[in-house]
């Protein structure tokens, strides 16, 4: 499969399949006063997040790094897979799990794959930049956690409830969003900004982080890789809209909702 | 019933066992060598288990830096890395410890979420080998086991069959065995499993929910040992299947 997007990729419910359309168009429609529609999310492939991918964040574990049980910095990209549980659209609302009062708001950029993308700098010397041609384009990114202090070995549960990976509402193909390593982020709970930050931080910028993950593993089209959360990562409760901005790419809301114990 | 995916003339099929090596959907029969094998269904999540026989655990242990063990270890993987039967697997020119792991697949054929363990095996469709290799050259501290040791391209095998649960009434009583060409060199059996398959299916279910085709790789026992380019290594278990894997090197990949 090749996915080719020239302006915005959405999916709101009740339409039968994902669909091209402007920017204006799905910006007007996933800001509408009544809160309705929701959207589906706009690609159902893998969701893979990087870890420690700003420098401010890798920057807080201080010497943490070289202490057990970490010992070292990080060296290649380190990844997690968002499984397909966690997948939701623009405005559906996340059930808060059991066992936890709060959970962390992760803020990113998810870049969407158009081409396969295996060994994007490796192969007859193709450049790390032509990484990007393997792009269709880009969407927000909500990475829920369960809040968890060590990143040794955090258990799935943190990460992997139903409903812990909102994305949307549209993909924003890659040629109207000409520079992905200058974006800024912005967090709102309930309306009030909580948190800023900006992709001009990142380790591995966007190229090298597609470059150096498909050294080892295939990305496929319509699979999505987040560059990864800044420092101080916001914490919200049932009852709290989420609001992520990205200049350019779109704006992502969620509502977190009290979970039926039983 | 054993059921296939393979390749074969120009399109995809299911297939089922036959004496004669398998049995297209259309009716055509074949030997084993005839077709490419694939995994043998559309995997969703992947979920795999870490430590999860006691023996493997202490085998491993000088490098674990944490022993209270309150929950499965359980990791995430990716549908990219799975290859099937008959496959090959790269091994990097530069490592010095790459190892096979052979596990008993549980595929979810039933949506499950809060199921407790005495109603989860009705949630299992079936089973299969899989071979899950861990390049531990490349662990790092974070996230562990993190995906460049876990989740590379060719190094989850997966099949030959998924075996329907009807035909496998003892799942908690299988040997496990990993012959490196020829020689035994990994046994086991799944009843020293730490986390048996309902207690996993609870413990996912609490917090996930689990899909038709999502699979669980349920942990490999002790004796794994490293493997070299040209090995073949055929991960077995009773009444499930033998997985046939050989392991090339960088030179196949132009690298």
């Amino acid at each position: 499969m090749i996915f080719m997007l020239e302006q915005s990729m959405a999916h709101p419910q009740g339409a039968p399949l994902a669909t091209e359309d402007s920017v204006a168009h799905w910006e007007a429609l996933a800001t509408s006063a009544n809160g309705t529609p929701a959207f589906l999310p706009p690609t159902r492939g893998t969701v893979y997040g990087t870890l420690l991918n700003h420098r401010d964040a890798l920057a807080a574990l201080g010497d943490q790094v070289h202490a057990a049980p970490y010992k070292a910095p990080p060296q290649a990209p380190i990844l997690y897979i968002k499984p397909r549980n966690t997948v939701v659209g623009h405005r559906v609302p996340v059930v808060m799990p059991r066992d936890a009062t709060e959970v962390e708001i992760g803020a990113t950029l998810g870049i969407v794959f158009g081409r396969t993308a295996s060994r994007v700098s490796g192969v007859s010397g193709v450049s790390e930049a032509q990484a990007l041609a393997c792009v269709a384009g880009y969407t927000v990114v909500n990475d829920i956690s369960v809040p968890h202090a060590s990143v040794y070995r955090p258990s799935m549960r943190f990460k992997c409830h139903d409903g812990f990976c909102p994305m949307g509402p549209a993909i924003v193909a890659r040629a109207l969003v000409p520079n992905p390593d200058a974006l800024d982020i912005t967090v709102a709970i309930d309306g009030h900004t909580v948190h800023r930050s900006n992709t001009a931080g990142l380790v591995r910028p966007v190229a090298r982080l597609i470059a150096d993950v498909t050294e080892f593993m295939t990305l496929f089209p319509g699979d999505v890789l987040t560059v990864g959360v800044a420092v101080g990562a916001p914490r919200a409760r049932a009852g709290q809209t989420v609001t992520i901005t990205i200049h350019g790419v779109g704006q992502l809301e969620t509502t977190l909702v009290a979970g039926v114990h039983r | 019933m054993k059921r296939a995916r393979v390749a074969y003339a120009g399109a995809i099929h299911d297939a089922t066992e036959h004496s004669s090596g398998l049995q297209l959907a259309d009716g055509r029969v074949l030997p084993e060598d005839a077709v490419i094998w694939l995994p043998p269904f559309d995997v969703g999540t992947v979920i795999a288990l870490g430590l999860n026989y006691a023996d493997h655990a202490k085998e491993l242990s000088k490098e674990l830096t944490l022993t209270a063990k309150d929950e499965p270890l359980a990791f995430l993987k990716s549908a990219s890395a799975l290859i099937g039967h008959r496959g090959q697997t790269r091994r990097p020119a530069d490592v010095k410890f790459m190892h096979y792991e052979c596990e008993l697949a549980a595929v979810i054929g039933r949506s499950a979420k809060n199921v407790k363990q005495a109603d989860a095996m009705a949630h299992v469709a079936g089973y299969c080998v899989a071979n899950d290799y861990a390049i531990r050259d490349y662990l790092e501290n974070y996230y562990r086991p993190n995906l460049r040791v876990k989740n590379r391209d060719t190094c989850t095998v997966l099949g030959p069959w998924l075996v329907d649960a009807a035909d496998v009434p003892h799942p908690h009583d299988l040997a496990l065995r990993t012959w490196v060409n020829g020689k035994l060199k990994q046994q086991g059996n799944t009843r020293d499993m730490i986390s048996d398959i309902p207690v996993l299916i609870e413990y996912l279910s609490a917090f996930m929910t689990l899909s038709a085709g999502d699979v669980i790789l349920t942990g490999t026992p002790d004796g794994v040992v490293n493997v070299n380019v040209g090995d073949e290594v055929v991960t077995e278990i009773d009444g499930i299947g033998r997985l046939v894997n050989t392991i090339v090197g960088d030179a196949a990949f132009g690298r």
